[in-house]
């Protein structure tokens, strides 16, 4: 019986870990693979949505799911206006100019957050209905960790069936594929990336206030995690929703497991067993060929 | 020329004359403190804390600080590694010409600086870095703060005499105060029949790990007690939050640690979280003792009733008040290191933590240490209860001479 349980909590604990990650990571996968556009600043944009979420919250005393519509729209918003300004110009560039750029985007981002708000880590404070205990019959477990891993869960499907059932998911899967064929066939690619880029830098705001309870939310925090938000996709494969998520999913458990055996610098398996990985699989697990 | 042209050339000559005199005496009197600590980095939080105690007590003992007037020259430290504070020493010392050193809120900061330090030949005042045997890596250390020994031992006998737990479990920031504390707590602990059944080093000091996958092996174990060390900040409220989300109480195990888990600060946001746990610290906001009840009084008439001091601000204000009597006792002549920390071995004071003292051998603090217990009061607030005192307090490290702090062969 406290077998189960326990290998019940490591189980969740590494799958809340694992969705937080798809959470944010899933708009990287989708722009990275419609446009090739290498964006490192997608985390900056999760950090930013997670201030909206968590000082809506504090200051403002906005509702959990209020603060998580606003830390959307906001996210969003923003990644719209840097995309028509900024982004719109490096499509052409080289790699090296495009991931310049976004490095530099995130020192603006992190000195901004300092000077607005302040070095400190922001607290998300749970709702009571979250942050307690949740009996799931065979074992209590953290509520919250629950409520994320169903929530990552439905996001997933979602997104799975918008790429698969729907015109515009027809249209971003066409572009993937084959950019200029799409093009030659009518698909106004810039739109299509616009709104994919805002859909995708709204559920890394998302992300940011979701998980601002594992991953905590401090202005280094696009620094922080990129290399664990470039691993989801690189193993999931650009472009693959489905890919993405069971690549961190696996993270999360692998990262959890890791860190709970081997508490000292456990982790340095996951880059191991990345790039072996990639080694064998270029594309990641998920990804088509040719990309 | 008219008369009076002539009268205003004097005049503007004559003051011109005063203020130069008045320049020249204020530099006789003038005294530079060269203060190093993280205004950016994960530390960022806890320098205003210090700054705060620092502006207050020259605000507040503006008399006692006559005829010298204090000049604050402060440094980034950036992240907790040792680097930046190393460089800001360098350049407080040689660029500025400062005539003391203080601050040091990380150890690899205070570890890092030492040569520096010694060097310099001048006094550094350590106002928060805790590792046992920092003092003993320069002559001109004299620290006001704390150590993890003074603090992780106490309870490490306490958790089998008050708690009369069997078994522990050790979780601690894995960098030299971690070590202590952990070593500190074992060697206690174990000494009064108690057993440590697990040592889980749960990331640095640079960043805020999530504690789930850490304190899940915890749960596994079902400890008695789980033993904390992480540095007061992010760290410790994510430490009391996870703990709670977890379960663990229920499942059996009791959360301890030293004060660095409930710092006064940040307590009121932990919430329910917070209530019952139990640590041991040389300060609390609410020690009922006349120096502590006047310190928070002014505090909080200065920086807001939601203001609070907490352990740091308690190592800046004794800190400075060591820097204070230094200057006095030497005439002024602070930046004679040497004179200034024999003016300091065995200086006693009214801290708000309760009466300290300079050890005059070791060059580190003896104070209090508390047995604390958060309980929630009848204002809805979460406060501190002192359950038990222990009188002074001395680190344990260097009296036992063990590990780190064994004398040289």
């Amino acid at each position: 019986m406290n077998a189960v349980a326990d290998i019940a909590g490591i189980v969740l604990g590494g799958l809340a870990a694992g969705t937080v990650l798809f959470i944010v990571s899933v708009g990287l996968s989708v722009t990275m693979g419609l446009m090739g556009f290498v964006n490192l600043a997608h985390g900056a944009l999760a950090m930013f949505g997670g201030y909206v979420i968590v000082l809506s919250m504090n200051r403002a005393h906005f509702g959990f799911g209020a603060a998580l519509a606003l830390g959307f729209v906001a996210t969003a918003a923003l990644s719209v206006v840097l995309e028509r300004m900024l982004y719109r110009r490096l499509y052409r560039a080289g790699e090296l100019d495009q991931v310049l750029f976004t490095i530099g985007l995130i020192f603006i981002f992190i000195a901004s957050t300092i000077i607005v708000v302040g070095s400190e880590t922001q607290q998300l404070q749970l709702p009571p209905a979250l942050s307690g205990q949740f009996n799931l019959g065979f074992i209590q477990y953290r509520a919250y960790s629950i409520f994320l891993i169903v929530v990552g869960f439905l996001i997933a499907l979602g997104i799975w069936l918008t790429f698969e059932r729907s015109r515009i998911g027809g249209q971003i899967r066409a572009t993937v594929d084959n950019r200029r064929m799409a093009e030659s066939l009518g698909i106004d690619v810039d739109r299509l990336f616009t709104i994919t880029f805002a859909f995708g830098s709204g559920m890394a705001g998302i992300g940011g206030g979701l998980g601002a309870e594992f991953l905590g939310l401090d202005p280094q925090y696009p620094l922080k995690y990129l290399v664990y938000f470039l691993i989801a996709v690189s193993v999931g494969g650009l472009g693959s929703v489905i890919g993405v998520y069971y690549a961190s999913l696996i993270l999360g458990i692998l990262d959890f497991v890791l860190t709970l055996y081997l508490p000292k610098g456990g982790t340095i398996f996951i880059y191991a067993l990345t790039i072996l990985i990639l080694l064998a699989r270029p594309q990641g697990l998920f990804g088509r060929k040719g990309l | 020329m008219s008369r009076h042209t002539i009268a205003v050339i004097a005049a503007a000559g004559a003051m011109a004359i005063a203020a130069g005199g008045a320049t020249s005496q204020a530099q006789a009197q003038d005294v530079k403190i060269g203060l190093i600590l993280p205004y950016t980095g994960p530390g960022a939080e806890l320098s205003p804390e210090m700054d705060k105690a620092i502006d207050l007590y020259q605000k507040l003992n503006a008399a006692q600080i006559k005829p010298y007037k204090l000049t604050i020259i402060k440094r980034d430290s950036k992240a907790p590694n040792g680097a930046a504070a190393k460089i800001d020493a360098q350049e407080l010392l040689t660029q500025e010409k400062v005539d003391v050193l203080a601050g040091w809120i990380y150890s690899p900061d205070a570890i890092a600086s030492a040569p520096v330090v010694t060097a310099g030949k001048r006094l550094g005042v350590i106002m928060n870095a805790g590792t046992a045997f920092i003092t003993n890596l320069s002559p001109y250390y004299v620290r006001t703060s704390f150590t993890l020994w003074q603090s992780s031992y106490v309870m490490g006998e306490e958790a089998a005499k008050y708690l009369h737990a069997k078994t522990a479990v050790v979780a601690y920031t894995d960098y030299p105060p971690g070590k202590d504390a952990l070593n500190a707590f074992k060697y206690a602990f174990e000494h009064n029949g108690g057993k440590v059944i697990d040592a889980i080093p749960a990331g640095g000091p640079e960043a805020t790990p999530d504690f789930t996958p850490f304190f899940q092996r915890v749960k596994d174990e079902h400890p008695n007690v789980l033993f904390v060390f992480v540095p007061a900040g992010d760290q410790a409220t994510a430490v009391v939050k996870t703990f709670a989300a977890l379960g663990m109480k229920a499942a059996g195990t009791q959360l301890i640690g030293t004060g660095d888990i409930v710092p006064d600060d940040l307590l009121q946001g932990m919430g329910e979280s917070a209530v019952g746990l139990i640590t041991v610290h040389h300060y609390n906001a609410d020690l009922d003792n006349p120096q502590n009840k006047a310190f928070v009084a002014a505090w909080k008439k200065a920086y807001g009733p939601d203001s609070t001091p907490n352990f740091t601000s308690v190592g800046a204000w004794d800190g400075i008040a060591a820097i204070n009597h230094a200057l006095h006792a030497t005439k002024g002549k602070i930046d004679d290191g040497a004179a200034a920390v024999k003016s300091l071995e065995g200086w006693k004071f009214n801290s708000p933590q309760g009466p300290i003292e300079i050890d005059p051998h070791t060059r580190d603090i003896v104070m209090n240490e508390y047995l604390d217990q958060v309980v929630k009061g009848s204002d809805g607030k979460l406060h501190e209860k002192v359950l038990a005192t222990f009188h002074n307090v001395k680190d344990q490290c260097k009296e036992l001479a063990i590990g780190p702090c064994a004398p040289k062969k």
